[in-house]
């Protein structure tokens, strides 16, 4: 089957091989998130040092575009501050939302979830890990 | 009663009562699997809303014109044919929105005034969310406790942690005749009549048995029994509770109003007769109306020749799907203990992913926890598939989702072995 706009091939590729899946024990961080409706489950786990994200990890259980989703993310939000990835969350929101936004390189894996806005039913999977985060960073007083 | 309809089941004159049965889905004709969340409505039932709105559209129960007279009439009418469905007087039979009302009016009316601190709520693992929750709320409010009788592996009822609940002579035994997920009918007869040994009242959530199978409530000898318009070719909006007579005289209304009154004074009220007493504010007439039809129609086909026909469909799916090593069927594997639905998993591919790559060959099957996700957690799942049958659905159609399962395996297969 062709790179469909859904079931990009690094979409299901993340979702086969998950980056950071796995408890991060030594996490200052951590938030869990569910999809009430689906049943989807996912804690993401960060560490910073300073104001630093300096380790990312996920666990959970879903539908492939909600694990790649969370796996991108584990992978994108390492080494960048949390101001900056206030503002990368930001934009995956918008681009999930269709919204105006600073659009991703082609080369970077987050723009492979773009097609998802086009299945209305599918982007609260996507938006899964991201809305935890957010709910993360609210918590810390970072919004 | 039903004759041996079985040989003449005229599938394709069924198919050509429902118009939505003619639509396309991204180029491909509509296979409508998703029966146990919805079912689609014949031209029939449509046509007596039309029918109702076009021509004798009134308040029921009050005016003196010619239009409300009629109105009544359809209205009273519709639920004698509910009632008779089931083998019910129309008296015990109440309108509701829905099964969850029907189960929150039994919860609330009779639960607050009949349960107690400490008093025991029997429910199975098997229950759809509105045969849980409604308890899990009157039971807070009450002090009574919820004890919940677990599954088989094979997805039956375990009747032995049953013998066991019941030893604690619980008020209520509140379950489902036939389970959303794992399609298991319950031996709704024996579990009456031991719950009734004991002292206990029982409940039963008829959703996805009326539908499906002949159901008489005399025979079952329960004493609440809820069911849905919409899961058997009504509109949505009506559904049903039947309860037996002394306990819709004993228990006090559920919600206060119009119609549901005899006297009002500035302190108190005295209520309508049953069932009106159940049945504040204006009805939903309209489409009670068209529930009346829709059972009509049902009857006309037969509720026997129905059930055969999903199982025969319900066979041939798992027949096709046990011979997947990467599919995992939850339920029983006898069709004939199950009524028309099949749950399943690939072993390495989300249900989630499963319905979208399906739904792309105009296939709509449901995936989620569907409101059991006690159901789910016993199963150790987040979420299955589930395909579900109906009187006007084809062998064809089982084989053709059947077939759609391998563009899942395309999608998803390659990585497979995780």
């Amino acid at each position: 089957m062709v790179d469909d706009e859904l079931y990009r091939e690094i979409i299901l590729e993340h979702y086969h091989h998950p980056r950071f899946k796995g408890a991060l024990t030594d996490a200052n961080l951590t938030a869990d998130g569910m999809n009430p409706l689906c049943g989807d489950e996912l804690t993401l786990y960060l560490k910073t040092d300073g104001d630093r994200i300096v380790e990312a990890r996920f666990e959970g259980r879903g539908c492939s575009i909600s694990q790649a989703s969370a796996s991108m993310l584990t992978e994108a939000v390492r080494g960048l501050t949390l101001e900056e990835v206030k503002h990368l969350q930001e934009r995956v929101k918008a681009m999930l939302t269709g919204a105006p936004h600073e659009p991703f390189d082609e080369d970077d894996d987050l723009s492979a979830l773009e097609g998802v806005k086009n299945y209305p039913v599918r982007i609260k999977c996507a938006l899964l890990a991201w809305t935890t985060l957010e709910e993360m960073l609210e918590g810390k007083g970072w919004h | 009663m039903s004759v041996h309809i079985t040989t003449t089941y005229d599938v394709e004159a069924i198919r050509a009562d429902f118009p939505i049965l003619k639509r396309r889905v991204g180029g491909y004709p509509l296979v409508y699997l998703d029966n146990a969340a919805t079912s689609q409505k014949p031209r029939q039932v449509i046509d007596a809303l039309v029918q109702y709105y076009e021509q004798f559209n009134a308040n029921v129960h009050r005016g003196l014109h010619i239009l409300a007279e009629e109105a009544t009439d359809a209205y009273e009418s519709a639920r004698a044919k509910v009632a008779q469905f089931i083998g019910a007087e129309p008296t015990s039979l109440v309108f509701t929105r829905n099964t969850t009302e029907a189960i929150n009016l039994v919860a609330y009316a009779w639960g607050l005034v009949n349960l107690k601190q400490g008093d025991v709520i029997v429910l199975s693992e098997m229950e759809h969310h509105s045969n849980v929750v409604p308890w899990q709320l009157v039971a807070r409010l009450t002090g009574a406790r919820l004890q919940y009788v677990p599954f088989t592996p094979e997805g039956e009822l375990d009747m032995e942690a049953l013998e066991r609940a019941l030893q604690q002579e619980p008020r209520l035994v509140a379950i489902t005749h036939v389970s959303n997920v794992l399609g298991t009918i319950n031996p709704v007869e024996e579990v009456t009549r031991k719950a009734h040994a004991v002292g206990a009242k029982v409940l039963i959530d008829g959703a996805q048995a009326v539908p499906h199978k002949p159901v008489n409530v005399a025979q079952i000898g329960c004493d609440f029994y809820a069911f849905s318009g919409h899961k058997m070719l009504a509109p949505t909006g009506i559904g049903a509770l039947y309860a037996k007579p002394e306990l819709l005289e004993e228990m006090p209304p559920f919600m206060g109003g119009g119609s549901m009154i005899r006297k009002v004074t500035h302190e108190y009220s005295t209520w309508a007769d049953v069932p009106t007493k159940f049945e504040a504010g204006t009805p939903n007439i309209g489409d009670a109306v068209a529930f009346g039809v829709a059972v009509d129609y049902l009857q006309q086909i037969g509720m026997e020749a129905i059930h055969q026909h999903e199982q025969s469909l319900t066979e041939e799916a798992l027949r096709l799907l046990e011979a997947e090593e990467d599919i995992v069927i939850y339920g029983p594997r006898d069709a004939r203990e199950r009524c028309g639905l099949v749950s399943f998993n690939f072993k390495h591919v989300h249900p989630h992913d499963v319905a979208q790559v399906l739904d792309r060959r105009g296939i709509a099957i449901r995936a989620g926890h569907h409101c059991c996700q006690l159901i789910m957690r016993r199963l150790d799942v987040t979420a299955t598939a589930r395909a579900s049958f109906y009187l006007y659905n084809t062998v064809e159609e089982v084989r053709a989702f059947y077939k759609a399962l391998d563009d899942v395996r395309k999608v998803f297969g390659k990585y497979g072995g995780r």
